[in-house]
């Protein structure tokens, strides 16, 4: 393992996890919810439609927020490497398998570890070591 | 009130994953290749949220009650079954594959990008696959 010194960016990052943090507390605290982006969307996606507005507010907002990024600062940075096959297959894993296991980076990740929740921190480490393997069999073993 | 409290908090949810750079899927790579030339800034989004969260959420949780006077919805399993670990491995492949997430998907297809948009398709795609399956086999 080498360090991309050249990449790393720890003061943005933790400040932009700090956003993130307060952005689920607030949720929680005057809404009492957990904002899980999975099943944030699944919950329109299903028959269940209660808290329908609130849901699709809260979407809005993470839609609407890299273009009042773009108008007010910069160009948010999105760079996206991946072909049309392995995108859809992705997109395809992440959506069948964030609602299987109840979560993913924000539902388990952040708000099930600020719960202190044992539950969330094994679905944490499971999707984050298949994250960790999945990059080294394709860029390490198969070389793609 | 409720609904601009969700609209205000995924605001804030985006600029978050924005300032962090994981509305950026090469950077979220850089974070999973361990083996590569790795970039762990990713580490720091997490502890900087959960660290911002723990507080109000053991507040709340301890409460049980919200700054509305209503009874906050916490999920109540704690059961490590093999939807949790399928699920899990599941998802975390396909964050590998593109080093999208659901919330940065959804902000990228927002930036107007259309590999990201088409990302966020197959994943609502996904989450249908889920529901379909959950209906016939899970729930029966």
């Amino acid at each position: 393992m080498t360090i991309d010194w050249s990449q790393f960016t720890p003061w943005s990052s933790l400040a932009g996890g700090i956003l993130i943090g307060i952005s689920v507390s607030v949720l929680l605290l005057w809404n009492g919810r957990i904002a899980g982006i999975s099943g944030v969307v699944g919950g329109i996606l299903s028959r269940n439609r209660n808290e329908l507005a609130e849901r699709i507010a809260f979407i809005a907002g993470l839609i609407i927020a890299p273009g009042l990024v773009w108008m007010i600062l910069e160009r948010p940075t999105v760079q996206i490497d991946s072909g049309i096959p392995a995108i859809i297959l992705a997109g395809l894993l992440v959506g069948l398998g964030s609602r299987l296991g109840s979560g993913c980076t924000s539902g388990h990740g952040v708000c099930g570890l600020a719960r202190l929740s044992v539950r969330s921190l094994v679905a944490t480490l499971t999707f984050m070591a298949a994250g960790f393997i999945t990059v080294y069999v394709l860029r390490h073993l198969l070389g793609v | 009130m409720r609904i601009l409290i969700a609209l205000c908090s995924g605001l804030i949810f985006g600029f978050g994953l924005i300032l962090s750079g994981m509305s950026n899927p090469v950077k979220v790579l850089g974070f999973l290749d361990l083996a590569g030339q790795w970039d762990p800034s990713l580490a720091f989004v997490m502890v900087g949220a959960i660290a911002t969260a723990i507080v109000p959420f053991q507040w709340v949780m301890r409460r049980q009650r919200t700054l509305l006077a209503t009874t906050p919805q916490l999920p109540t399993s704690t059961q490590i079954d093999k939807r949790l670990l399928i699920g899990s491995l599941i998802f975390g492949t396909g964050w590998g594959v593109a080093g999208f997430c659901p919330g940065p998907a959804l902000v990228a297809a927002g930036a107007g990008m259309p590999l990201a948009i088409l990302f966020v398709v197959a994943m609502l795609a996904g989450m249908g696959l889920f529901n379909l399956i959950d209906k016939r086999f899970m729930n029966a």
